[in-house]
């Protein structure tokens, strides 16, 4: 069973809703954004093209130009695919890890299970951005890092979640059935668990990535997070917070970058069929 | 309180106990990480052989990792959180003033964050799909999908730059009238409030609108009562717990708010003493900043999880 | 009006998850005069729960009311508005919901649940409320009238929590008394006395009721005519009389029918008597939560059990709730292992944990659950769920595998076309055929079958228990059958094992029940059983009989 299958709409026959395609163009756009955005930018990224600093919208410059008179759309174009990539590793590292961690410990049960969540409770309750804030102190940045680390910190919270779907699921009679027909751990998890719960697991990943994007901009605009000459939207906003007092665009467009993305991946879920987002239930 | 109740507070304190340990470990290891000797960096041009030797021993640098990490907590347990590298000074003073600014920005947006979010996810639950919901659910998630950060520019913007009422920077020490204690709270206090109502209303709502749907609530409506006793004395007591447990849930995203709101409004907390000490590398003081907010943090989430149990009708006799 | 209830060509829509809008009540209209007692009888899915709600006022979410009439003593609650219809209810029309544990609610004492409709229509003081709930407590038959009031619903039980629900409708002194299928969620041996102090209160308040169940036995000792509903249209309305012995339609015919005890004929000896029985089970002791000192689970679930199943033939346990007997087959099986005793195959002692049992022993032996629905992976076609056991058992693969899943699937009547079919895709009876013919796949010895009817409608319930005898001849299977309803073991079973409390009452052969039993335990459990007769609760003695 592939994931795209579970999303295919003859096969539960629900209605394509609005909200959503739009939430999945902008979603669509920034990821093409991400992979091509360097090569489509007007400018140069890092070349300084404006005599101005923080000057205006216009014909020349869509979005103004920065602190140090650079275009500030190519820029937010260079940021998407930091933002974008980086999020998108380590939101992927962090569900397979949660993921495989939950099933298994879900499955296993015992003391893997016990000493597993007792660890990774543990973890999870160091609040993320003073993790981030110690372990940028501690190792430096730098994109592996960044990956890393964010991956890490939300690995607890998808195994929770994986957890919990796989201990329902486990509980059913048809893993019961498998059970009693000698079937080995490996067997269970990716033949009768994983497809039962990859839909809810598929929901709860672009959630994480709501926060591992935020996580990764809020430590960007603490200076933590990807460093100059390279930006991401969080550090794009942190080089120009100067432009606040003018209210210009230099500080406004990559704010509206960063909501566009989150919201419209918020909003796909929301309105994501009930039926793939908990089946659980 | 019966002696089942008992049991498992007890047993949730005890977790927290041990939780506790686990991450002042993980703090504790995470800090052993800084690349570079500490030692050379605080010498600087005097960093002779002999003075790095000794500068070590007399720290205590040259002891196994485990040592230390035991005398660490042993210091923290008897209240002595050690001297900051950078400027000589105890850290518990140190940390003093700047924690007691932090809560009080926490205690003013917890008074203002928890009554509205009540309100507002309780009577968002009550009248689900209609229009009142829809604007308030959308404005939620919104808010909760943009980083602290931008709520604060939004706010500066506001406030400080269009309407011009409220100045953007805020020092606590300075304000010695109710009139400039106002002017001084009000953006970082709008701004996390921003963030935690937002949380604690999608929390709120969705607990309230779980209890709705229990058939004891439909039961209530077949004896005839009405929309408001259903929920006032049939769904609210029962959603009680759950939604303390949101409250306390939403409060502990304070802690990841304030670190944000503290630097941008320059707000002289613990938060920004923290930020401050991860530029200056300055190891112990990082060490007990980070303790005291994953104490914070755990005592938050402790303190949900008791009160769940206790009021959990089943449990009671 | 003549008729307290009337209902005129009642139509309700349903909106499904998926957007689409079904027709779930097409047209019904019947009534129900003052003092009567009418039941609703039908499988699930026929709307006689959503009918019942609608004599409320109230749909569940997603049901709306598109056409007729419900007319309640001179007014039509369609019409009505909504605070006009919460005037109505807990007054004139009161609700006995089907899970009473559920409507309560857990965070107030039951007394003041009890009194709640008098308080919102202010129908008298508190005191004389509190004296009236006691007094229906009392009417009810409940211990400690005066003081079961003070409790929380988590500290009663079951049988009295129905009770208290009743004495919650009656309070309000309504004209229509609403049942939900009250009895269903009880043991036999509850039902009797939960049934026992409706029909008395009803009877001495004169009030009408609608009575909604499933059960034909139950609804033939409380009702006065019965309308028999099927899909959301009334098949047949009748008096309980000639419904039960006079049916006219064929689908009441085949409910009666279903209904009808059929004994099993016992299996033909075996020929040459073998040695050992096929299974066999030596003083089991089984439980759950952690062994205490002496070695015993915390929880203990079997205590000492023992029994035996000769080739050919089938062993019934019979059991209410908590009795242990699906315990028995998990720890038959190796899911819960034992903390002591054997279990023996061919007098071979299997290990107890399923995980150290070879694949010959997991081949000869399978279990079946109860609820099809759970027991098939929602996400895999009926072929692979079939095609697994051949796999891992036979090493059958490609076409070979493919020709036994359709051999498979005709041997439990079903369609080859069924095999690309999703579960979600069958009816409740295809469902559990699957679920027969997965087992039937690994080619076992002997079926471990819990409660495989209990969730099916009677026609399709006996149905299944036909094709059970029919693979029996067929493939040589011995069945361990578990269930809490004597009539289906008496339909399939050789010898009967009765259990209470984790522990074997005793063991009866089959063609001694029901009135062989030995045990007062038995006895009652066997008497409890509602027959298909409208005298059958009334003329009950069962004295020393009040658990």
């Amino acid at each position: 069973m592939t994931a795209l299958s579970l999303f295919s709409p003859r096969r539960y026959g629900y209605r394509v809703n609005a909200v959503a395609v739009v939430a999945s163009m902008f979603i669509l756009f920034w990821g093409v954004m991400a992979l091509f955005g360097t090569s489509l930018a007007p400018y140069p990224p890092g070349k300084v093209v404006d005599f101005d600093f923080f000057g205006p919208i216009s014909a020349d410059f869509w979005l103004g130009s920065d602190y140090l008179g650079r275009d500030i759309f190519s820029r937010i174009l260079m940021g998407a695919s930091y933002t974008v990539g980086i999020s998108l590793g380590a939101v992927c590292l962090a569900c397979f890890t949660g993921v495989v961690l939950g099933m298994t410990a879900a499955v296993t049960g015992g003391w893997f299970d016990v000493a597993l969540s007792r660890f990774l409770d543990a973890l999870s309750s160091i609040p993320s951005k003073l993790f981030g804030l110690v372990m940028v102190a501690a190792i430096g940045s730098s994109t592996p890092v960044l990956i890393l680390l964010l991956a890490v910190i939300y690995t607890p919270g998808s195994y929770r979640f994986a957890r919990a779907l796989a201990v329902n699921i486990n509980t059913m009679d048809f893993v019961t059935v498998a059970r009693a027909r000698g079937e080995g751990t490996f067997y269970l998890i990716t033949q009768e668990i994983l497809p039962n719960i990859t839909g809810p697991v598929l929901a709860d990943m672009g959630l994480r990535f709501v926060f591992i994007v935020l996580l990764l901009s809020g430590l960007s605009f603490l200076g933590l997070g990807v460093q100059p000459p390279y930006a991401d939207w969080g550090s794009l906003v942190r080089e120009n917070i100067g432009a606040l007092a003018f209210g210009a665009p230099a500080v406004i467009a990559p704010c509206i970058a960063i909501a566009s993305l989150t919201i419209s991946v918020n909003l796909l879920i929301d309105n994501l069929p009930q039926k793939i987002r908990d089946r659980s239930a | 309180m019966n002696t089942q109740i008992l049991t498992l507070v007890l047993g949730r304190l005890g977790v927290a106990f041990i939780t506790l340990l686990i991450v002042s470990f993980v703090v504790f290891g995470a800090t052993e990480m800084l690349p570079g000797d500490i030692v050379e960096i605080l010498l600087g041009q005097a960093a002779t052989p002999e003075a790095i030797a000794g500068l070590r021993s007399a720290m205590h640098l040259d002891d196994p990792s485990l040592v230390r990490y035991g005398r660490w907590i042993l210091g923290l347990l008897q209240g002595d959180l050690g001297t900051s590298y950078a400027n000589d000074l105890p850290i518990a003073e140190m940390i003093g003033d700047r924690l007691s600014n932090t809560l009080r920005l926490a205690a003013v947006t917890s008074a203002v964050a928890v009554p509205l979010a009540l309100v507002l996810g309780i009577t968002t639950a009550m009248f689900r799909g209609s229009i009142y919901d829809r604007i308030v659910t959308t404005g939620v998630v919104s808010v909760i999908s943009v980083p602290e950060f931008m709520i604060a520019t939004l706010a500066v913007l506001v406030f400080a730059v269009w309407l011009d009422w409220l100045p953007a920077l805020s020092f606590a020490n300075e304000a010695t009238s109710w009139g400039e204690m106002f002017r001084v709270f009000a953006m970082p206090v709008i701004t996390l409030c921003g963030v935690i109502t937002a949380q604690m209303i999608r929390m709120t709502r969705a607990a309230v609108i779980d209890t709705l749907k229990m058939p004891y609530v439909e039961m209530a409506l077949l004896k005839g009562a009405s929309r408001w006793r259903m929920v006032m004395r049939h769904a609210l007591p029962n959603a009680l717990g759950p939604i303390v447990n949101a409250i306390a849930l939403s409060l502990s995203y304070l802690l990841g708010g304030v670190i944000i709101v503290e630097t941008i409004f320059n707000y002289p907390g613990i938060a920004k003493l923290m930020v401050d000490a991860v530029a200056t590398r300055d190891l112990p003081l990082i060490q007990s900043c980070a303790m005291v907010f994953c104490i914070g943090y755990l005592t938050l989430i402790t303190l949900a999880d008791i009160l769940a149990i206790v009021a959990n009708p089943r449990l009671r006799k | 009006m003549a008729n307290l209830v009337e209902i005129r060509d009642l139509k309700v829509r349903a909106k499904s998850d998926s957007g689409r809008r079904i027709d779930i009540i097409k047209g019904v209209s019947f009534d129900v005069s003052e003092g009567e007692v009418v039941a609703l009888i039908g499988e699930s899915g026929s709307g006689k729960t959503t009918i019942a709600l609608t004599l409320m006022g109230h749909t569940r979410p997603g049901c709306t009311i598109t056409g007729g009439e419900v007319w309640l003593d001179g007014q039509d609650l369609v019409q009505l508005t909504e605070s006009q219809r919460q005037h109505l209810r807990g007054t004139d029309v009161a609700y006995v919901p089907q899970s009473a544990a559920a409507a309560f609610n857990p965070s107030q004492r039951l007394i003041d649940q009890v009194v709640e409709v008098s308080q919102i229509h202010r129908l008298m003081p508190r005191a004389a409320a509190r004296a009236r709930a006691v007094e229906l407590f009392r009417a009810l038959a409940l211990p400690h009238p005066e003081t079961i009031g003070e409790r929380y619903p988590h500290q009663v039980s079951g049988g009295q929590l129905q009770r208290l629900a009743a004495a919650m409708a009656l309070i309000g002194d309504p004209k229509l008394m609403i049942f939900d299928e009250p009895t269903t969620a009880l043991d036999v041996t509850t039902q009797i006395e939960v049934l026992r102090a409706f029909k008395s209160v009803m009877k001495q308040g004169g009030m009408a009721g609608v009575y909604v169940s499933h059960d034909l036995a139950v609804v033939a000792q409380v009702a006065d005519r019965i309308v028999v509903l099927k899909d959301g249209e009334i098949q047949e309305v009748g008096t309980t009389d000639d419904i039960i012995h006079r049916p006219q339609h064929p689908y009441t015919r085949e409910l009666i029918a279903a209904f009808e005890p059929v004994s099993h004929a016992a299996a033909a000896a075996p020929q040459d008597a073998p040695e050992h029985p096929v299974l066999e089970v030596r003083n089991v002791i089984a439980g759950y939560g952690r062994s205490d000192s002496s070695g015993r689970p915390v929880v203990l679930a079997l205590n000492d059990v023992s029994c035996t199943l000769q080739r050919g033939q089938n062993l019934g346990v019979i059991g209410e709730s908590g009795s242990g007997k699906s315990t028995l087959a998990r720890a038959i099986a190796g899911l819960l292992p034992p903390v002591d005793g054997e279990i023996l195959m061919d007098g071979r002692a299997l290990p107890r944990e399923v995980r150290h049992r070879t694949k010959e022993d997991l081949r000869r032996m399978q279990i079946v659950f109860q609820l099809a629905d759970t027991a098939l992976n929602p996400l895999r076609p009926v072929g692979d769920i079939l095609g697994r056991p051949l796999t891992f058992f036979h090493g059958q693969r490609g076409k070979e595998r493919d020709r036994r899943v359709e051999e498979l699937l005709e041997m439990v009547q079903l369609p080859r076309a069924l095999r690309h079919r999703l579960p979600v895709e069958l009816s409740g009876g295809q469902k559990q055929r699957v679920n027969l013919a997965r087992a039937i796949a690994a080619n076992p010895e002997v079926i471990l079958c819990d409660e495989i009817t209990s969730a099916l409608d009677t026609v399709v319930a006996a149905a299944i228990l036909d094709l059970l005898k029919e693979l029996q001849r067929e493939l040589e299977l011995s069945y361990v059958f578990i269930s809490h309803d004597l009539s289906t073991v008496q339909a399939i079973c050789d010898e009967v094992m009765v259990m209470y409390g984790g522990e074997t009452v005793e063991t009866l052969p089959a063609s001694a029940l029901p009135d062989g039993a030995t045990q007062d335990y038995s006895r009652l459990l066997f008497a409890s059983v509602p027959k298909l007769d409208t005298g059958w609760l009334d003329g009950l003695d069962l004295a020393g009989s009040a658990a």
